[in-house]
């Protein structure tokens, strides 16, 4: 199942990826997947499996060593583990410094900036800076400063990971949202169980080092996902077989 | 953009600013410590000091009248030369601190492009920092001309090592991920430098300016006693002659009048500091 070679219309598709670092630590082993347009993936796997190192190579910032990842590089949207804001620009300079980058006039830049800044939410908070923010907040700035170039694949790496429950499960919501609005395809990164089944289409688990994918689980539910889903027995059983697989994986 | 799909706004809240209002206890401390100063400096002058060293420190009111008091007595007593020579020292502190500034930070920018450049220069800035600058002045003088480029010399000497030091730390702080931020976008060396690193920098950046201000004047004063000529000079020589001549009330008020130097461009630093980046960064006290 994981050895199969991904579909070549995928937007973004992993052939027998290998990894092996400098030092000699193999993180990742023949790992092969791939995901279409309105396809959400999420990696679960044990802490230091390799899940980050696949984001890094589908992002050209780490290159790995075996087998081929393609992806249009030029249409990534690359959420991290914490927002990254810089701390010298308000809320709408931060959200404008991708398009910046990509040297796109002041005006259009501005119009997509607010756009973006609508679209999770934090109209009002335009000429605030980052320390003003709370957790939250931080992360939907970062999420917009991604959104703004329109990309066709985002990539997250467990960017909810250090928010309280509450305010992460809101998040959930929120990213479903775009992901649905916007139409991008995803690969999200998590440990967690809940999280990866209530956000993906495909749930793929992940071994301990050197990281190999063991399991893949499709998501039944279908879109718009509300937040009482998470109680409902489907969802919990599927939760349990993913959690044995993990099981599985820790050994 | 259908509005159906626009999320509704967060509910956390905006983190208040917690930055202190300056209240009257804030002003109470350095009054008091002035008082306390005056106390000390009335018991050395009457009490402490035997009798006949009493003229090495005049009492406080003695050097008010006779030194700020006295507008001009003679060619060097008095107020006005005083302050002569204070702002012939001060355009000599002030050009060098500019000196010091390009010259600090273009060291520091190249330092932080490249490690070999960092390792190869280091050792030898703080041999410059910890070398007494006095034993080299024969040095100088030899090597260079005109008393003006070797005042300002001195100043550099003196006053560089902040600057290159905390510019460079500065540079060098950005988090390794907004550095893969950036990374991800395909940006030049330059644009990195200008968009996250110079403004990352920045708070470091103004603790070097403060520090090498305050160095500046102690580098003009400095050079003031060794390279001076003929005419106006600066206030270091001015205080060694009213040293040589033991005259306690200018020699105490020309030493009080290059402190106020050093404290107003400190003061003046930290005033364009808060101007530059009080918006965002907020020093942490710790309570």
């Amino acid at each position: 199942m994981s050895e199969a070679p991904a579909s070549t219309s995928a937007l973004l598709s992993f052939n027998n990826v290998s990894m092996t670092f400098d030092d000699g630590t193999k993180a990742l082993d023949n790992v092969s997947f791939g995901i279409n347009a309105g396809e959400f993936v999420t990696v679960v796997g044990p802490s230091g499996c390799g899940k980050s190192t696949l984001l890094r190579i589908a992002s050209n910032l780490e290159a790995n060593t075996g087998g081929t990842c393609s992806i249009d590089r030029n249409s990534i949207g690359y959420v991290f583990q914490d927002a990254t804001l810089m701390p010298w620009r308000t809320v709408a300079r931060n959200v404008e410094l991708i398009a910046e980058l990509h040297k796109l006039p002041k005006a259009d830049r501005h119009q997509l900036a607010a756009e973006a800044i609508e679209l999770v939410g934090l109209s009002g908070f335009e000429d605030k800076y980052p320390r003003q923010l709370s957790g939250g907040m931080r992360m939907r700035a970062s999420l917009a400063r991604s959104l703004v170039m329109k990309p066709k694949v985002f990539l997250f790496d467990e960017p909810f990971g250090a928010l309280d429950e509450i305010t992460r499960e809101r998040l959930n919501d929120e990213l479903l949202r775009l992901f649905q609005h916007e139409g991008f395809a995803g690969l999200f990164i998590t440990h967690s169980i809940t999280e990866a089944v209530y956000m993906s289409t495909k749930v793929l688990v992940m071994s301990a080092r050197p990281g190999k994918i063991i399991a893949e689980f499709d998501v039944p539910f279908a879109y718009p996902r509300n937040h009482d889903l998470r109680y409902e027995p489907e969802f919990g059983e599927l939760c349990g077989k993913i959690s044995h697989a993990l099981r599985g994986a820790h050994q | 953009m259908s509005t159906s799909n626009v999320v509704t706004s967060p509910v956390e809240e905006v983190i208040p600013d917690k930055r202190d209002k300056v209240s009257f206890a804030d002003y109470l401390g350095p009054v008091v410590v002035f008082l306390v100063f005056i106390g000390v400096w009335y018991l050395l002058s009457t009490v402490v000091l035997p009798e006949q060293k009493r003229f090495l420190l005049p009492t406080p009111h003695k050097v008010i009248k006779e030194g700020f008091f006295v507008w001009q007595s003679g060619e060097r007593r008095g107020l006005q030369p005083i302050l002569m020579s204070l702002w012939d020292s001060a355009k000599v502190a002030l050009l060098g601190l500019g000196i010091t500034i390009v010259m600090g930070m273009s060291l520091a920018v190249l330092m932080s492009s490249s490690r070999w450049l960092e390792r190869a220069t280091w050792p030898y800035l703080v041999a410059v920092q910890s070398a007494p600058v006095l034993a080299l002045t024969p040095l100088i003088r030899a090597l260079i001309d005109g008393t003006q480029t070797q005042r300002l010399l001195v100043v550099v000497l003196i006053a560089i090592f902040p600057i290159v030091s905390n510019t460079l730390f500065g540079l060098l702080s950005a988090d390794k991920s907004q550095h893969e931020l950036f990374t991800l976008q395909g940006a030049s060396k330059w644009t990195r430098l200008v968009k996250l690193q110079f403004p990352a920098a920045l708070p470091n950046i103004f603790v070097g300016l403060r520090i090498s201000a305050g160095l500046a004047v102690i580098g003009a004063v400095v050079g003031d006693f060794y390279f001076r000529q003929g005419g106006v000079v600066g206030i270091g020589a001015q205080i060694d002659v009213y040293r040589n001549r033991l005259w306690g009330p200018e020699l105490i008020t020309a030493i009080i009048l290059a402190s106020a130097l050093g404290l107003v461009v400190f003061l003046f630093f930290g005033w364009v500091s808060r101007r530059a980046i009080g918006k965002w960064h907020i020093i942490n006290r710790g309570h």
